[in-house]
């Protein structure tokens, strides 16, 4: 059994009178612990099927299970569990919380779930020295550069030790040496143990990863490994 | 989310946009402090009304010749037919039960009075020694109408402070004499200064023995008779015995009316109670508006924070804790607001007692429970369909918003 199993997923978009196949019939199994690029065309579907991945979104049709359970197919409220426990994710504009410091935001996953202050401070200054930012823990994110701040979102995507990480253009809005720096703490993640699906443009960060799927038009059009 | 994470959240979303969070708060102020006065304003007035009535003497039944059915002061009890004239011998009949103290029979008219070439016409009172102390008056100098038994005409008059200031102006007044009608009396008191009562105003009263008040006027009847009770429990006693021994005088006719100050207390007290309430129900109103404004203004910040809502839900939020987020934020500022309110309710109302030194007004507790009871109420209430319309929104979509 894959940890990730979706079988003949669709995803249809309708704007008024007309349909947008986003997603067709997408069937795809992925392992734990891998680490897969998903690359394509602007258009191509690669958020889309990443935020079905990230249960943000529901299929028209077609199955998902996470670690064996149909999760696919639950209610919001158990959904948004699975989500707080089983799934981190990375956005390509960071998505930090203005009025909050670097440490709250990435203690706000834990609050969430109600784990006890005590815990979420020791959680919290663990994550932030991970990522290398233990002295910018009560910096705003406008205090903080894009490259922090992408670090502070991975220390809080990966807080409640998520079995897998979702990536959606983690670096595009990065230069290239903060964006390397990133995409090997995302890397480090991995080796750890963690799944990484990492949706990217940069063809050189697609051949760093050991599975890349190519994307075109809603469907699949290439699944290699190295 | 626990608890104190949800107050602390919310309480980061609220002052993290001071100007929505101020206007709300101002609004439920607003509402909260307009029922806080106008309670107070309102209680304050029937507490004014109910502590001059009881100043009066609580424990007085007032003995009204003529049979009325009204229970209160009105228009009724004024316009009585009488059918047989209370005496001064009925007066005297009513010491004889024993939960009566004293008794003060009146008789009333107008007359010129008139000393050293001064002269006004003034309204007269025949009663007799007692009167003072059932009515509770001080004199300023002298002594009160002298204890020489109900019948006797005797020559003694006691002036009020206005009278005297006129009549007699810096001369002394005490041992002088005066003509009322067409008697002589001499002065033996002065009353002390009353001022404005919802009483008689003492002030510019004439007070002569009861005999010599009928004889001038020209009448055996009376026009009341005061009859105080030994405590405020024994009235409805006092007042069957007082019609008993009426009854029995009058040929077993009750032709008497009997009046309490608790009756004309109380329906005072009910007209301004009510009143009291239906001023409350209009400020209540204000404070719905605030609720209204409440709704608006989260909605608006609904729309304004969906990118966060969907990070949220992102990060693992149950719908449930997105309503309760914004609930509480809804609550923390209708609190917060209500505070204000209270703040500014019993400043004042301390301003208007500052202005009318008679006025007791305090808002009474009801009001003040009621009116942070009611914006809280209003504040969540109106929270809920934000609540519910965050709650609802599509990850997705909340998310492609950005922060
Ligand atoms: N909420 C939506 N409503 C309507 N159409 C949508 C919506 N989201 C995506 N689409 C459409 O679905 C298709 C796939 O979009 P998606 O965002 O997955 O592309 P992408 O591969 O991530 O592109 P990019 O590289 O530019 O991010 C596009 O044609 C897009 O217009
Ligand atoms: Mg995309």
């Amino acid at each position: 059994m894959s940890q990730i199993e979706l079988y003949e997923i669709d995803r249809i978009f309708e704007i008024g009178d007309s349909c947008v196949h986003a997603l067709k019939s997408i069937t795809l199994t992925i392992d734990a612990g891998e680490y897969l690029a998903v690359m394509g065309p602007s258009g191509s579907g690669k958020s889309t099927l990443l935020n079905i991945l990230g249960l943000l979104d529901r299929p028209n049709h077609g199955r998902y299970r996470l670690e064996g359970h149909e999760v696919g197919a639950l209610p919001p409220d158990q959904q948004a569990r699975v989500r707080s426990e089983r799934i981190g994710f990375v956005f390509q504009s960071f998505h930090l919380v203005p009025r909050l410091s670097a440490a709250d935001n990435v203690a706000l996953p834990m609050m969430l779930a109600g784990i006890p202050a005590g815990e979420r401070r020791r959680r919290v200054a663990d994550a932030l020295a991970g990522v290398g930012l233990e002295s910018r823990a009560d910096h705003r994110p406008q205090q903080l550069s894009g490259g922090q701040r992408q670090r502070v979102a991975i220390a809080r995507a990966t807080i409640m030790r998520p079995a897998v990480l979702l990536a959606d253009e983690p670096t595009g809005n990065l230069d290239r040496t903060t964006g390397t720096e990133v995409t090997e703490l995302l890397e480090d993640l991995n080796r750890a143990g963690t799944t990484l699906i990492v949706v990217t443009h940069d063809p050189a960060m697609g051949e760093r990863a050991h599975r890349c799927l190519q994307m075109e038009d809603g469907a699949l059009r290439a699944d290699r490994r190295r | 989310m626990k608890p104190f994470d949800l107050v602390r959240f919310a309480l980061q979303a609220a002052t993290g946009s001071p100007l929505r969070t101020g206007l709300m708060a101002l609004a439920m102020a607003i509402g909260v402090a307009a029922v806080v006065v106008l309670t107070a304003l309102g209680d304050g007035a029937r507490r004014y009304v109910v502590n001059e009535f009881n100043s009066l003497g609580s424990n007085l039944v007032i003995v009204l010749p003529g049979r009325t059915e009204t229970g209160g002061i009105g228009i009724g009890t004024l316009s009585t037919s009488t059918t047989r004239d209370l005496t001064l011998r009925d007066a005297a009949a009513l010491l004889r039960a024993d939960g009566v103290v004293r008794i003060a029979p009146l008789v009333v008219g107008d007359a010129e009075v008139s000393s050293g070439g001064r002269l006004r016409s003034s309204f007269v009172v025949g009663t007799t020694s007692d009167f003072a102390r059932v009515r509770r008056l001080e004199l300023a100098q002298g002594r009160f109408l002298p204890d020489e038994g109900l019948e006797r005409a005797s020559s003694w008059a006691v002036i009020g402070a206005t009278i005297r200031d006129e009549l007699f102006g810096a001369k002394p007044a005490l041992g002088a004499r005066l003509r009322i009608g067409d008697r002589r009396f001499r002065v033996i008191g002065v009353l002390a200064a009353s001022g404005q009562g919802l009483g008689m105003n003492t002030d510019e009263l004439v007070l002569v023995p009861a005999a010599s008040a009928q004889a001038m006027f020209d009448t055996n009847s009376l026009f009341r008779i005061l009859v105080e009770a030994r405590e405020r429990d024994a009235l409805d006693r006092v007042r069957s015995q007082v019609e008993d021994i009426l009854m029995a005088r009058h040929d077993g006719e009750r032709d008497v009316t009997l009046l309490t100050q608790d009756a004309v207390v109380g329906t005072f007290d009910r007209i301004l109670a009510a009143l009291t309430l239906a001023v409350a129900g209009i400020a209540a109103i204000s404070l719905a508006v605030a609720g209204i404004l409440v709704m608006n203004v989260m909605l608006v910040a609904v729309t304004q924070r969906t990118g966060e809502i969907g990070l949220l839900k992102a990060l693992g939020a149950a719908p449930g804790a997105i309503r309760s987020a914004f609930l509480a934020e809804a609550a923390l500022l209708s609190l917060a607001g209500a505070a204000i309110g209270l703040l500014l309710g019993f400043t004042g109302a301390a301003l208007l007692r500052a202005v009318f030194p008679e006025l007791p007004a305090y808002p009474p507790s009801w009001a003040v429970v009621a009116g942070l009871a009611t914006s809280l109420a209003t504040g969540v209430g109106f929270g809920v369909l934000p609540a519910r319309r965050a709650a609802r929104l599509d990850p997705v979509q909340a998310l492609a918003r950005g922060l």
